[in-house]
């Protein structure tokens, strides 16, 4: 099994712990890993306003980079769901299509893919809060809805149990948005803000040392506003706690 | 009805979060409320999932049938001894309640919500023309005292504290303005209302449903307040829109049944009333109305609209209507179905209301009739991009990321000096009015070193 490592660009900048992270614990599972390493972005923020022009020009990059690949991972949700639901701004060829459903978010790969149940080397002593992300939740099913009347599940908290010394508290709305949303997040700056800071009251009220997520462009968001109130609160990836680092 | 005045959604929306009172506090924890309450309904029945999905299945049926159904519906009702009119848009189905009132010499409306009379600007129209109008309902009457529209399809005045409705009951009706009380500024309310209900010439609803079998129609509400409406005055005027129709009497079972769970998570409407023909001695009209129905119809992405209930889940649920106040989107409907049926009636006014989403997705999750709302909030961007309406600086943004996006090279030069730019340019220059991300939330840093040069080093 071939996988390419899926980069999402800030990622790659702002947070590149998260993809080493990533890289190492998929290779203790006996992953063969590729990073393409001509990845940009992959026509997300285009393609979430609606500009489709604009958006085709990263996509057709993100197939040339990936397409001899058996399985394309990356670790944001979002990212994935962009690939999985919206790539749709280039000519839906065989290869496109095939490249789209091959692409997973981690955490789905670790738990629909690999079927791996045991993360031995991880040990993460500390009271957290999950926050899968909308994307995961409704784009990709990582985690039952709330909207739905189905069976309870959570993919990333099952995963995330056997974790040595986790302690998981769920906040009073576990998967209300965070105001992230992409350019949502300035251009709608007032309401974005204060659904931040409403998601980081909601950490502060359960008293949640770390927040953990499968979508760091949450975090990147909700830590700006906690840094901004100087709260005393912790943001990193899922893959960073079952790889047990770098922190 | 066009206009190139844009709704300015976010600078109304700050409005309402900045106000310095609980206002957005309380409107985002009580519809926080009705969905949680809606949840729990909603799981107590057994087979909700298999209602949402047979109504889905009728309202689509119903509507790729509609001039059927349509024509079937008035034929019963004007056997049933009901007026049957048809109205192109709001300007003919005002001018036919107009006529309807003037033949009767009916001066004086009482009035149940109806959001179809919102759309079509009723009360303003008749009260230009020498009409007194009279909210029954509550939240209405409120919204009528305040010169508001509704802020929300089923809780209209939800977006007001007790001290606003305390002061603008002083005002208008002469209650103690210090009054807290939700039981006693009721009954002044009651008191003040009710003599003009028992004097109106003439009483005006709306429909929920409308029911092509027997040609009745089902108004619900929580209040009586429709009942009130239409069996007081000798004159009973129902506006219904076009979609409003069902094929039989057992299709209105799973709608009712969806409704008031969906909208309050209560198990149904206090009173859920058919009307079926006038009342001896007295008339009946229906207005079957179009406004843009017809049009909507023939929009292949944005159709599945018109399967709305008006439940108002989907404004619930959706963390950026809660944080806004509906009156944000300067429109009759507002929250995630406003969005998307905004632009229908005049897209260069409403161009900038897709964007008010985070695109988080529950709204689709949660209609009762499975419409799928933040998909078509996604092609109403596209229109908008493909007809240069984006707000202008998101046009300037992409053009430039595209560039990057498009070229490798370009993107790691962009990264590169966007990193040494944050490292030497001072905090102060950073954290502008310009930059909205630093208003309310700290810069993220960039790593000393990207992940792609880590790997090159160690991995390569």
């Amino acid at each position: 099994m071939k996988v390419g490592l899926f980069v999402p660009c800030y990622i790659d900048a702002i947070y590149p712990k998260v993809a080493i992270a990533t890289l190492e614990l998929l290779e203790k599972f006996g992953v063969e890993v590729e990073v393409p390493l001509e990845q940009t972005c992959c026509g997300q923020p285009m393609s979430n306003e609606g500009d489709q022009k604009h958006a085709a020009g990263a996509e057709a990059l993100f197939c040339k980079n990936f397409s001899k690949y058996d399985y394309i991972v990356g670790p944001a949700g979002s990212c994935v769901k962009q690939v999985r639901c919206h790539m749709d701004a280039i000519p839906q060829t065989e290869e496109v299509i095939r490249i789209r459903k091959n692409t997973f978010e981690l955490v789905e790969f670790l738990t629909d893919i690999l079927k791996v149940k045991d993360f031995p080397w991880a040990e993460f002593r500390h009271k957290i809060a999950i926050h899968n992300s909308c994307s995961s939740i409704r784009g990709l099913h990582l985690q039952s809805m709330s909207e739905w009347m189905e069976p309870r599940f959570n993919k990333t908290e099952e995963l995330l149990e056997q974790v040595k010394g986790i302690q998981i508290e769920h906040i009073d709305r576990p998967d209300e948005c965070c105001g992230f949303g992409g350019t949502f997040c300035v251009t709608d700056e007032p309401v974005s803000a204060k659904m931040g800071q409403d998601k980081v009251a909601d950490y502060m009220k359960h008293e949640i040392e770390y927040v953990v997520s499968p979508d760091m462009s949450c975090l990147m968001h909700q830590q700006g506003v906690a840094q901004k109130e100087k709260r005393n609160l912790q943001f990193v990836h899922v893959a960073q706690v079952l790889n047990n680092g770098p922190f | 009805m066009s206009s190139t005045t844009k709704v300015n959604v976010v600078e109304n929306a700050a409005k309402f979060i900045h106000q310095g009172t609980d206002n957005e506090f309380l409107h985002d924890k009580n519809l926080w409320n009705a969905r949680v309450k809606r949840d729990t309904t909603a799981s107590k029945i057994p087979e909700w999932e298999e209602l949402r999905d047979l109504a889905s299945q009728i309202k689509e049926h119903t509507l790729t049938h509609l001039d059927k159904y349509l024509e079937e519906f008035a034929e019963n009702a004007e056997k049933r001894g009901v007026i049957v009119h048809w109205a192109k848009d709001a300007e003919e189905h005002n001018a036919i309640v107009l006529e309807i009132l003037q033949k009767h010499n009916a001066k004086t409306i009482i009035k149940s919500k109806s959001m179809l009379q919102e759309e079509c600007e009723m009360g303003p129209y008749l009260e230009a023309r020498g009409i007194t109008i009279t909210e029954s309902d509550l939240g209405e009457r409120i919204q009528q005292l305040s010169g508001e529209a509704p802020s929300h399809i089923v809780m209209p005045a939800i977006h007001k504290t007790m001290s606003d409705i305390a002061q603008l009951f002083a005002e208008k009706i002469g209650t103690d303005p210090n009054s807290r009380d939700a039981k006693s500024l009721n009954e002044s309310m009651r008191n003040n209302a009710r003599p003009k209900f028992l004097q109106a010439d003439a009483g005006m609803t709306g429909a929920n449903f409308a029911i092509a079998e027997t040609g009745s129609f089902v108004v619900c509400t929580n209040e009586g307040n429709a009942d009130l409406t239409a069996s007081l005055p000798p004159l009973h005027i129902a506006s219904i829109g076009i979609e409003k129709i069902l094929p039989k009497v057992e299709d209105l079972g799973v709608f009712i049944r969806l409704l008031s769970r969906s909208a309050l998570g209560t198990p149904a409407t206090q009173y859920t009333s058919h009307f079926t023909g006038p009342r001896e001695g007295t008339e009946m009209h229906i207005i079957l109305t179009d406004n843009g129905r017809s049009h909507r119809l023939g929009l292949e992405k944005f159709w599945h609209s018109l399967k709305c209930i008006r439940c108002g889940a989907c404004m619930n649920t959706c963390p950026v209507y809660r944080r806004s106040g509906g009156l944000a989107y300067g429109a009759t409907y507002s929250g995630p179905i406003g969005i998307i049926l905004d632009p229908t009636f005049d897209e260069t006014k409403y161009s900038e209301l897709p964007y008010h989403s985070s695109l988080c997705g529950s709204c689709s999750e949660v209609c009762p009739v499975h419409i799928n709302i933040a998909e078509q909030i996604m092609d109403w961007r596209k229109v908008m991009a493909s007809k240069d309406m984006m707000p202008s600086g998101l046009k300037v943004a992409f053009g430039m990321a595209n560039q990057m996006f498009k070229h490798p090279s370009i993107f790691r030069m962009a990264m590169t000096m966007g990193r040494l730019a944050l490292e030497i340019i001072p905090n102060k220059l950073i954290y502008i009015d310009a930059n909205s991300w630093g208003k309310n939330r700290e810069m993220p840093t960039l790593a000393k070193e990207t992940f792609r040069d880590w790997y090159k080093k160690n991995k390569k």
